[in-house]
């Protein structure tokens, strides 16, 4: 009898080692002549478990957590045995609470699937939003995606009904929907995770956005430093093709749409949505003034609909079930669900997609079960390079737009990034000044300037040079740059920055403490 | 692939994107992809076949960090130095992996075996801190398993 094993071709576990353990797999069942049929998966998002070898039986999938080429003699040769693999065994994969605990709507299929097996999507549920979709007028999705509450995933939380309502009364022959796939933020892997384990839900959610504006083009603007998610997109994109559900008549019906995936070059501005219209026309990344807004003048100067990519794979479940099945998640004007990212310094790090209103405290303990090095944590930095840095005190908030809002903090993309005691507030304040010099597109100057400046002023500080004169003048800085930046980058970097002064003065040296006074 | 065949790799890239809208990304990809690098001499064939100066060409060029304008060497080690990676230790990795090559970020050793890059995120931030080697990403890394690494690397011939 053959034994499926699933083994996951996401990137991250291919860096702890997955394409090595099916390599093994295979040949060791090949030398005993044991039937195996190795499904290459995508992940369930229990990254410190990866790589997670999960076995079909008659009760549902088992797993092996962090299973080793060292362990895949003694797997093969006991026919995948829990008795003999004690040790990594971690029972059904479905029981496991880190998993039970979640309301994944997202990420329902990630790591249950071959993501480029369109027969797998259908079978769990995929295209039910997409038929859905075919038997509505374009201002009838609008309407359900608008009363779903969905915001934009990507950080900046806009009504997506709204965004698409602009774009559906825009008058023109050519309207485009781009996906914006330029995953910067550090800490976040949700987006590469939706691509390599789940891609045909982001085909079909940018599907149904083409039905709900009449547009016929998409474009995935997919970062560089992704090259797995590239080909599994691309796969995926020939193989809804083949099926239909892309190009000329999508299922038989009246409307085409067709996908293009464009590789970016490795600027983290082009994450900004005008940047990235820039980079899509070929050209550098500057950011662009607005208006116009890219729902009236987007790309090539035609209406465009840009999102993330986990707003358009949200769209499939609220077409399929309802917004209101949607909206009953979540809280306040926050509705729905969050795939959240547990990162850096994080005993258990991986994807945890939760209703809003969970608290930090619940995501970095009982589903991180604290830091990795065992060390009390100090600090987590929620929504990327731009988001503010949260003291302890301050675990008890709720996931909720608004509430972040209110404390001086943004949930972004939802990455939250883990750090213990052992690190130096100082030295990451210098960091957020030294990534935005970088990575600036250098069109307005108080980021590209500023950051410069703000850099050496930081440098100053650490070095104990007129440190509170430095302070006030970070400060002022830190107000011009968010005041007088053209986009995000150089008007929330003064996030980390003023946060991590904040909440740590003694870093900087600039309240009295042992550190100070022993210097 | 020879230096001297980038004019073949150059017409095949803007040959197959002569219709791609807005398609300069698309055809500095299909180059660098064939070659490792943009060569300061395609730079003036791009330009001219898709109608815009070499200035700005060489502009969008500049502009991204994923394009190159010197040939690296065999191997290509980029090392992630976002926060997520910090917090596990990436600093550390770096400086013993500079140390251990002798080169700083966007140099290559002296043999051409090894050119080190930063890269900001690879998007392993559960199981930091992440590098990638010839485009094949190795997370949980540390600095001993970075030594092995580089160990590998020097004995061995990259056939991409």
């Amino acid at each position: 009898m053959t034994t499926k094993i699933y083994i996951p071709r996401d990137s991250s576990a291919i860096g702890l080692g997955s394409d090595l353990v099916a390599d093994q797999v295979s040949r060791v069942a090949r030398s005993i002549n044991q039937d195996v049929e190795i499904v290459r998966n995508g992940s369930r998002g229990l990254i410190w478990m990866e790589p997670l070898l999960e076995v079909e039986t008659e009760s549902g999938r088992t797993g092996f957590a962090n299973v080793d080429t060292a362990d895949v003699e003694d797997l093969v040769k006991s026919n995948f045995s829990e008795t003999v693999m004690h040790a990594k065994s971690v029972g059904l994969v479905n029981e496991i609470p880190y998993l039970k605990n979640q309301e994944r709507l997202c990420f329902a299929r990630n790591g249950v699937t071959d993501p480029i097996s369109i027969e797998d999507y259908i079978e769990n549920g995929g295209f039910k939003g997409l038929s859905s979709a075919l038997e509505l007028d374009a201002r009838s999705i609008v309407d359900i995606v608008t009363e779903s509450g969905l915001r934009g995933r990507g950080g900046a939380a806009f009504p997506t009904g709204i965004k698409w309502n602009t774009v559906l009364n825009c008058q023109s022959d050519q309207k485009y929907i781009v996906c914006n796939a330029d995953e910067g933020d550090s800490g976040t892997f949700s987006d590469r995770m939706t691509m390599e384990g789940d891609p045909f839900a982001l085909i079909e959610g940018m599907t149904i956005a083409a039905f709900a504006v009449h547009a016929t083009k998409g474009y995935l603007y997919l970062r560089s430093e992704y090259p797995h998610a590239e080909v599994i997109f691309n796969k995926a994109l020939e193989v809804a093709r083949d099926k239909g559900y892309l190009g000329e008549n999508i299922r038989g019906g009246e409307r085409s749409f067709d996908i293009e995936l464009r590789r970016a070059a490795g600027a983290y501005i082009c994450g900004e949505e005008t940047s990235l219209l820039e980079s899509l026309e070929g050209k550098r990344g500057l950011v662009r003034a607005k208006p116009p807004l890219p729902a009236i003048s987007g790309l090539f100067g035609q209406p465009t609909v840009v999102n993330n990519v986990i707003t358009f794979s949200s769209v499939p479940f609220i077409l399929a079930n309802g917004a209101s099945a949607y909206k009953n998640y979540g809280m306040g004007r926050s509705t729905g669900t969050l795939p959240i990212q547990l990162a850096g310094n994080i005993k258990r790090g991986g994807l945890v997609e939760k209703a809003f209103g969970v608290t930090l405290n619940e995501l970095l303990y009982d589903f991180g079960g604290g830091s990795a090095s065992g060390r009390p944590i100090r600090t987590v930095q929620i929504g990327g390079p731009l988001g503010a840095y949260i003291p302890e005190k301050d675990f008890d908030l709720k996931l909720d737009y608004e509430t972040f809002a209110a404390a001086g903090a943004m949930i972004g993309h939802g990455g939250i990034v883990v750090y213990d005691e052992t690190v130096n507030m100082a030295s990451m304040a210098r960091f957020a000044m030294e990534f935005c010099a970088l990575e600036s597109c250098g069109k307005c100057t108080p980021c590209r300037i500023g950051s410069t400046r703000g850099m050496e002023t930081i440098d100053k500080i650490i070095s104990g040079e007129n440190r509170f004169e430095n302070a006030e003048l970070i400060e002022t800085l830190c107000d011009t740059m968010l005041h007088g930046s053209l986009c995000a980058l150089g008007g929330m970097i003064p996030y980390p920055v003023m946060s991590a002064i904040k909440h740590f003065p003694e870093d900087f040296c600039l309240e009295p403490h042992a550190t100070m006074v022993a210097a | 692939m020879e230096s001297t065949d980038y004019e073949d790799v150059v017409s095949a890239a803007l040959e197959k994107h002569s219709n791609t809208e807005g398609g300069l990304l698309p055809i500095l990809h299909e180059v660098q992809d064939a070659l490792g690098y943009i060569p300061s001499d395609a730079v003036d064939i791009i330009g001219k076949s898709i109608n815009r100066s070499r200035a700005e060409v060489h502009g969008v060029i500049s502009f991204y960090h994923h394009f190159r304008n010197h040939k690296p060497g065999e191997h290509i080690i980029q090392v992630c130095r976002s926060e997520a990676c910090q917090a596990m230790g990436a600093n550390l990795v770096i400086e013993n992996l500079k140390n251990k090559l002798e080169i700083d970020f966007h140099e290559t050793t002296s043999d051409g075996k090894i050119t080190l890059e930063p890269i900001y995120c690879l998007g392993h931030c559960a199981c930091a801190p992440a590098v990638m080697v010839d485009g094949v990403p190795k997370a949980k890394i540390s600095s001993d398993a970075m030594d092995g690494i580089v160990d590998e690397l020097r004995v061995l011939k990259n056939d991409n």
